[in-house]
């Protein structure tokens, strides 16, 4: 029987590929007077968010709202407007939601700087962490005591080779001596 | 250190939980109006009835209710009647047929009863768009000055009307006199 940690696996290898190969966007028979107005227009219909099927941008969904959107942005760029007019003439109508990339305001900050924030205080626990867990300082943390005990068995070990009195003499304290 | 071990993961379960239990709460489909508190967007859109005639954003000066509906939407047939009810009692609803086909929505209004004093033709869902519509049906209602006050996302049930929309309504006609 397959494991489920394989069957899971390969379900998302398969989840994986579908998602990518839809993302894989048709640019529909729209046509430009240059390569920058395509350009334009191939940013703008990802960044821009369909507000009927809420988490799919308005170059992957099909609803009928994404087109009118998407000729709305395409008259708009073949008018000569830029992206950024294009982008904030839909917010106008349809607010900040209807981009990906919302503006920093009072109420998007912690979703632009959450992430760092987050990031930030866990690498400052993992550093303070480190430096106090004595566990860290690794074989400094030996006494004089176990360093002759180790020392002995050395010793004793390789005159007899007797690996077996070795191990049994002290499990932990052996296996270091090892190293 | 070891209330840390502890401490930690329940802090976090309990702001994520908190978080979580606000958001069943929201409706994510429920989106604020950007339009809120500015004018009705200039357009000029011939009326269902007729091709020729044509309706601007002058002649929406409320108090009025802006009904978007279509043919195609069952959720707009689920609120006809309420819409029905509302004009018998006197109050003005335009209708914003949303793109539709003319004949299907004439027809539609002939069987079901016609709320609206008016109904504007949008077959391309240009003032849609300007508007912000993502769905039908939506209600806005609109002041004397024309002036978008409120949006309603959905049905208009009785329910809703009682609960909220009708004190809406109420202090928008009063602002008339």
């Amino acid at each position: 029987m397959m494991s489920f940690a394989r069957l899971y696996a390969i379900a998302t290898a398969i989840l994986f590929f579908v998602v990518a190969s839809v993302s894989i966007a048709t640019i529909d028979v729209y046509e430009f007077e240059n390569s920058q107005q395509e350009d334009d227009f191939r940013i703008l219909v990802q960044e821009l968010r369909c507000p009927k099927c809420q988490n799919q941008n308005i170059a992957d969904s099909n609803a009928g709202l994404a087109k009118d959107i998407k000729d709305r942005a395409y008259k708009l760029l073949r008018d000569g407007k830029s992206r950024d007019y294009i982008t904030n003439y839909m917010v106008e109508r349809y607010g900040d939601f209807i981009t990906y990339r919302p503006p920093v305001t009072k109420n998007t900050w912690v979703l632009w700087f959450g992430p760092l924030i987050l990031l930030v205080v866990v690498v400052l626990v993992l550093v303070l962490r480190k430096r106090t867990d004595p566990k860290s300082q690794g074989s400094a943390h030996i006494t004089d005591e176990q360093k002759q005990r180790v020392g002995a068995l050395l010793e004793r070990y390789k005159q007899t080779g007797e690996k077996d009195t070795v191990e049994n003499e002290d499990q932990g304290v052996g296996q270091k001596g090892k190293k | 250190m070891k209330w840390i071990r502890f401490g930690v993961p329940l802090l976090l379960f309990v702001v994520m939980a908190a978080f979580l239990a606000k958001g069943l709460e929201n409706d994510p489909r429920h989106l604020p109006s950007a339009r809120l508190n500015q004018a009705i967007p200039e357009f000029s859109l011939p009326t269902l009835d007729d091709g020729a005639v044509f309706v601007t954003q002058q002649d929406l000066k409320g108090p009025l209710l802006l009904n978007v509906w279509a043919t195609w939407c069952p959720s707009c047939r689920v609120e006809h009647p309420m819409l029905n009810t509302l004009a018998e009692q006197g109050i003005r609803i335009v209708g914003l047929n949303y793109k539709d086909e003319r004949a299907a929505a004439q027809a539609y209004l002939q069987k079901y009863h016609n709320p609206y004093s008016a109904v504007i033709f949008d077959q391309e869902g240009d003032l849609g768009l300007d508007l912000g519509v993502y769905g039908a049906p939506e209600t806005y209602f609109i002041d004397t000055k024309g002036v978008i006050r409120h949006r309603h996302v959905g049905v208009v049930s009785d329910v809703e009307w009682e609960r909220s929309l009708s004190a809406i309504w109420r202090s928008l006609a009063e602002e008339k006199t």
